[in-house]
């Protein structure tokens, strides 16, 4: 066994990979349950891919088959509807993980310098699941796929000149075709995934170069030991996987309680008139968006004009790259800034999960009127950023975790 | 090796060769763009419809499929016509100017017919299916509706000719498709008989 192993190192960095990035990698000792999430995340792209794996084999990338070989898979094959499940549930709860994760970097400056490029790798990784997320429900070919896909295409025609040839681009055909769902196929099988693999490394990479943050938002290379290893450190490997494993159990109990017995998540994660095939002739009465896409879709629906609303929608999401840069605070962590940035917080989640309810319900004119109000107070946390964390009054963050 | 390299000439070299390959580059990329272009095949399905126009009742709406778009045509009685005008100070655009308008002028129907309206059933904003909603009373999107489309998806209004009302998401009317009428029948998607 030793001889094989030394045969392969010697010719593999087996050892000092692992050593570099697992036992001799220096994570803070005492962060919290927050600090999760990032690890959940990607336990759920690698059930989304091994799950997306076993749909291919019976799917049918067709516009008559689509629709029908999904029936096929949840009825005839065996665990099909298991596999099926596994996907849909996998996609909000991937969704779910990743707004706890960003939410956390949030919270506690993980985007401040000289992690800015960790976040902005997050966030390309975030774009990306948006796009897979949208391509991946076209596919079944149901009533929401096919109006949902209408919708988002549509919005590209919001763009001055090009907008109308854009449209016929994306979906190589007049409508919704075959042509449509098989580029779509291909894109959310392949292209995309692969894209979404390489961000993740790239993630990780950026992290480990500068390291990981702690709740305290402090510098943990400032004290170091003889061997120059942080105090306030641990190596990542046994502690933090081990750590990170009571993580997983839990997730993995939510995961299977929604997984076995609430698959739509109550018309959330799969929506009833996706159980209809697509028809051309009919829009459903209400068409809403899974919710993780809700809060922007309310945003759009808050802007009275087409253009408008397309702008107004890419742009919240646009300036979450910028966020490094917005914050001009000298610490890093809620705990120690000001008054304003945790009202500012506050306020922000608020509107955020408000957006998010009403982009699931139909249009009132109240509702509107509340949509327009949260929008605003989205936009104001990040554009004003640079004005509360400057002038506020902060504390002084502790020296050791 | 040589000591005082000519950077001038180097730097020539340098952007010549770059640009050469950024031309072969847009060379390379073209046929991939390209190919998401509509296929042959898909450019091929446009054929028009016919459709038989004779039974549909005053004030009913029929939707038909051309290229699997919904176009709706809807036999107005001549009071709703006639009242058209009172609708006007709501509409964005009620002439039409801001869109290639095939029929201008012809009839305030905006189509071939004085009777008919022929109105693709594909909303401007982002593409769902209006619904027809004729009744002339308090709407809970309109107090004061007057008969005429509403999108579901994100409240447009339209008149009964498909004219788009101010202040909705929509920016422009419906579109009224190429079309022609020969006694009962009706041609979707050709304007000469």
């Amino acid at each position: 066994m030793d001889t094989i192993y030394k045969w392969f190192n010697e010719r593999l960095p087996i050892s000092n990979t692992f050593e570099r990035h697992l036992s001799k990698h220096p994570v803070p000792k005492k962060v919290n349950f927050w600090y999760l999430f990032g690890a959940l995340a990607s336990v759920v792209l690698i059930v989304q891919i091994l799950s997306g794996i076993w749909l291919m084999f019976g799917y049918e990338n067709s516009e008559e088959g689509a629709f029908a070989s999904v029936e096929y898979i949840m009825r005839d094959i065996d665990y099909g509807w298991l596999i099926r499940y596994m996907h849909t549930t996998g996609a909000s709860m991937f969704f779910a993980v990743v707004y706890l994760h960003m939410f956390r970097g949030l919270l506690y400056g993980s985007y401040k310098k000289p992690r800015e490029l960790v976040w902005i790798f997050g966030m390309s990784i975030y774009l990306i699941m948006m796009a897979e997320g949208f391509l991946g429900y076209v596919l079944p070919y149901g009533q929401m796929s096919y109006w949902g896909a209408q919708v988002i295409i549509s919005l590209f025609g919001a763009i001055p000149y090009i907008g109308e040839s854009l449209e016929i681009w994306i979906r190589g055909d007049y409508y919704i075709s075959g042509s449509t769902i098989s580029r779509f196929f291909a894109l959310h099988v392949v292209a995309l995934p692969l894209m979404l693999i390489a961000l993740v490394f790239m993630h990780l990479v950026a992290l480990h170069e500068v390291g990981a943050g702690n709740p305290e938002g402090i510098d943990i290379e400032k004290h170091l030991d003889d061997d120059g290893i942080p105090l306030d450190s641990v190596p990542f490997f046994p502690y933090k996987v081990l750590n990170a494993l009571v993580g997983i159990g839990v997730f993995g109990t939510v995961f299977a309680i929604f997984m076995f017995f609430f698959p739509e998540g109550g018309g959330y994660f799969i929506e009833a008139p996706n159980f209809e095939e697509a028809n051309p002739l009919s829009t459903p009465e209400h068409i809403a968006p899974v919710w993780y896409y809700s809060p922007y879709y309310s945003m759009l629906r808050a802007v009275p004009d087409k253009l408008g609303g397309f702008v107004v929608m890419a742009a919240a999401v646009a300036i979450l790259f910028v966020v490094p840069w917005l914050d001009r605070s000298k610490v890093n962590s809620i705990r120690y800034k000001g008054i304003w940035s945790k009202i500012a917080i506050l306020l922000f989640a608020v509107s955020f999960i408000t957006l998010g309810y009403l982009g699931t319900v139909p249009v009132t004119e109240i509702r509107t009127l509340m949509s327009i109000i949260c929008t605003i107070i989205y936009f104001s946390f990040f554009l004003l950023m640079p004005i509360y964390t400057s002038f506020e009054k902060t504390s002084v963050p502790p020296e050791r975790l | 090796m040589e000591q005082n390299p000519d950077k001038t000439r180097r730097k020539v070299l340098i952007s010549m060769t770059a640009s050469v390959g950024a031309v072969g580059a847009a060379f390379a990329v073209t046929p991939f763009i390209a190919s998401w272009n509509p296929s042959a095949k898909a450019k091929a399905m446009g054929a028009p419809v016919k459709v038989d126009i004779s039974r549909i009742e005053v004030g009913q709406i029929i939707q038909v499929a051309w290229r699997k778009q919904p176009v709706f045509v809807v036999r107005h009685s001549q009071n709703a016509l006639k009242s058209l005008v009172k609708v006007e100070n709501k509409l964005a655009d009620p002439n039409s100017i801001s869109i290639e308008e095939p029929y201008r002028d012809l009839h305030p129907t905006r189509s071939k017919s004085n009777e008919y309206s022929v109105l693709a059933g594909v909303c401007t904003h982002l593409g769902c299916a209006p619904k027809y909603h004729p009744e002339v009373e308090p709407k809970p999107w309109d107090a004061t509706w007057l008969g005429g489309f509403f999108c579901p998806c994100h409240g447009s209004m339209f008149d009964i000719v498909g004219r788009v009302f101010k202040g909705v998401p929509a920016p422009t009317n419906l579109k009224v498709p190429p079309h022609n009428f020969q006694g009962n029948t009706l041609t979707i998607g050709e304007d000469k008989t």
